[in-house]
């Protein structure tokens, strides 16, 4: 289909302009790129969650914080590389989102919504309360290692995007496997209509829950990442505005869809540096620009398709 | 043994009594009409057997396993497929995605193997494309697949619906009003399905008022009236039961 040669042709294209930046962008601007790409793995994991599933999580910077908390208290305690812990936070996370989402995950749109809200600021005022003397308190936790990969250690912002920006191509790359799968389709069920994916046959309680866990993990991992980067992480780095960003980017960019994940990512998060020579003006045109969306394209700029199955074509004579 | 067996089953919604203690059996490769006045109960029936609610009293035996304490899901699985009253298709998703839905828990493939495309998953997935295609093609929806399911006709929706549910492989399969909102033409080919389906060997339990269908395509019958079964047995000696007619004309 000539659609479908056009969208590789922009796709490899911007990933070539992509994977370029570092060699002729200053390092601020690179420092930009490598906060997109960050926020880029929070939105593609809060995506499985609230685009796939249709499960309104707004307290998503909590899987997110239990993740960089759990790689900084690792690293700094007990030296464990950055890297290594990458696994080890992504696990953690991954349980803390099964263990929250399990006694609330049945509830309505909204009221689940609420729920996570109040997960999120729980889990904040924790960490400013040093809860078990694991957070280190308002002040959070420093020196956190730089990442060595291959014995190379990862200090400038080039390096870091290049491990940032791998780790979304590798979450790019599994997400879009996943969401083509058998697991992926059901989470569509879910989203589309409860009651009938039950009556089809789908555990819809358990797939609730593997979204959550999934999103969670992966919201996780973002996170020690971000606590590598940053070599301090406190508990203001994981406010309600967070979750609250990372949701707008999934719905405004378009729920369940990959590329449009990632277009709003570059909208909400690349743009405003963009403008930042308007200074407040930019968040005015910002506001109206996002209510401008929800009123003439609710689903997103790039909203779900269904899918297409090319072994059929091949199928039929 | 019956294929499907209800034993004294009782709903209660608050005061109302929607269903009290109606027995009746459902023998392998029958085909058995629900039928009774508007409000009579016999959707809320549907729904205790496919465990969307929870009987007050009695029990439902299948293939002589209790059902009634488990999850739709897990029914489903053993092997009882429904369609809804009211169209309940995934109406954003294409056609065959909706079939494939059906074909879920017929298939293995978790969330790692779906990440990692291994060749089980990969194999799996042709096996269920391939048999969805061929239960498309069996209810009369060949070369719509990749269109989205809100955009079929009426009449094609409640066949897509049938679609979906013989994706899962059902020994019983549960029809609640699949005439509904069919015009005379797609009543008599769904009359012609039904046969086609009884000649695949499946049982049936279908809820229907279009009279001539249900005399036509059922070969016995249960009547229920406020929740209770009023009258059973084949067409001909129910049509003239009257305590039947009583209930659907109403006493002098």
């Amino acid at each position: 289909m000539m659609n479908e040669k056009y969208k590789l042709f922009l796709y490899s294209a911007f990933a070539l302009i992509l994977a370029t930046a570092p060699l002729y962008l200053n390092s601020y601007w690179v420092d930009v790129l490598n906060s997109v790409g960050l926020y880029a793995i929070l939105a593609l994991s809060l995506n499985i969650i609230l685009g796939d599933a249709g499960l309104y999580n707004m307290g998503h910077a909590a899987f997110f914080a239990v993740g960089a908390y759990t790689a900084a208290y690792l690293n700094t305690q007990f030296g464990l590389p950055i890297l290594w812990a990458l696994p080890v936070s992504g696990i953690v996370a991954g349980i803390a989102g099964l263990l929250v989402a399990r006694p609330v995950v049945h509830l309505r749109g909204d009221y689940l919504l609420i729920v996570t809200v109040g997960v999120g600021e729980i889990l904040r005022i924790a960490l400013i309360n040093d809860v078990f003397g694991l957070t280190g308190g308002p002040n959070g936790i420093f020196g956190i290692d730089r990442p060595v990969l291959f014995g190379f250690k990862i200090r400038k912002p080039q390096e870091f995007f290049y491990l940032i920006w791998g780790f979304v191509a590798v979450t790019i790359f599994l997400f879009y496997r996943l969401k083509n799968s058998r697991f992926g389709r059901a989470l569509d069920y879910l989203r589309e209509d409860m009651t009938a994916a039950e009556g089809s046959g789908i555990d819809t309680g358990r797939y609730q829950l593997y979204a959550f866990m999934v999103g969670a993990a992966w919201a996780g991992m973002a996170g020690t990442l971000y606590a590598s980067k940053m070599s301090i992480i406190s508990p203001e780095s994981f406010s309600f505005w967070e979750s609250v960003l990372i949701f707008i980017i999934v719905i405004l960019g378009g729920s369940g869809n990959i590329a449009g994940v990632l277009l709003g990512t570059f909208l909400i998060i690349g743009l405003p540096e963009a403008f930042r020579g308007f200074a407040n003006a930019r968040m005015w045109f910002f506001g109206l620009a996002m209510m401008l969306m929800m009123i003439f394209r609710t689903e997103g700029i790039l909203p779900h398709r269904p899918r297409v199955f090319k072994s059929l074509d091949r199928q039929r004579p | 043994m019956s294929l499907l067996s209800i034993r004294n089953l009782t709903k209660r919604f608050g005061g109302l009594t929607a269903v009290n203690k109606v027995s009746f059996d459902v023998e392998e490769g029958a085909i058995v009409g629900l039928i009774g006045p508007n409000g009579a109960g016999k959707t809320t029936v549907f729904n205790l057997i496919t465990g969307n609610y929870r009987p007050d009293e009695g029990d439902i035996l299948f293939a002589g396993t209790s059902i009634k304490a488990l999850r739709t899901h897990k029914i489903v699985s053993m092997g009882i497929a429904r369609t809804f009253q009211t169209i309940r298709l995934f109406q954003k998703v294409s056609v065959l995605e909706n079939v494939l839905a059906g074909r879920h828990c017929r298939m293995k493939a978790g969330l790692v193997a779906g990440m990692l495309k291994t060749p089980f998953e990969k194999k799996e997935e042709r096996e269920a494309l391939r048999y969805c295609v061929e239960e498309l093609e069996f209810v009369g929806l060949k070369g719509q697949e990749s269109q989205v399911a809100d955009s079929l006709s009426y009449g094609n929706q409640r066949l897509l619906e049938i679609a979906r549910a013989l994706a899962s492989e059902p020994k019983l399969l549960i029809l609640d009003e699949p005439a509904g909102g069919m015009n005379e033409q797609e009543t008599e080919a769904l009359v012609g399905l039904i046969g086609k389906l009884k000649g695949r060997g499946l049982t049936i339990l279908l809820i229907e008022h279009d009279m001539s269908l249900v005399m036509r395509a059922c070969e016995h019958l249960v009547v229920l009236e406020y929740g209770c079964k009023i009258a059973e047995g084949p067409p001909e000696t129910v049509k003239n039961d009257p305590k039947v007619i009583e209930a659907y004309l109403g006493a002098d």
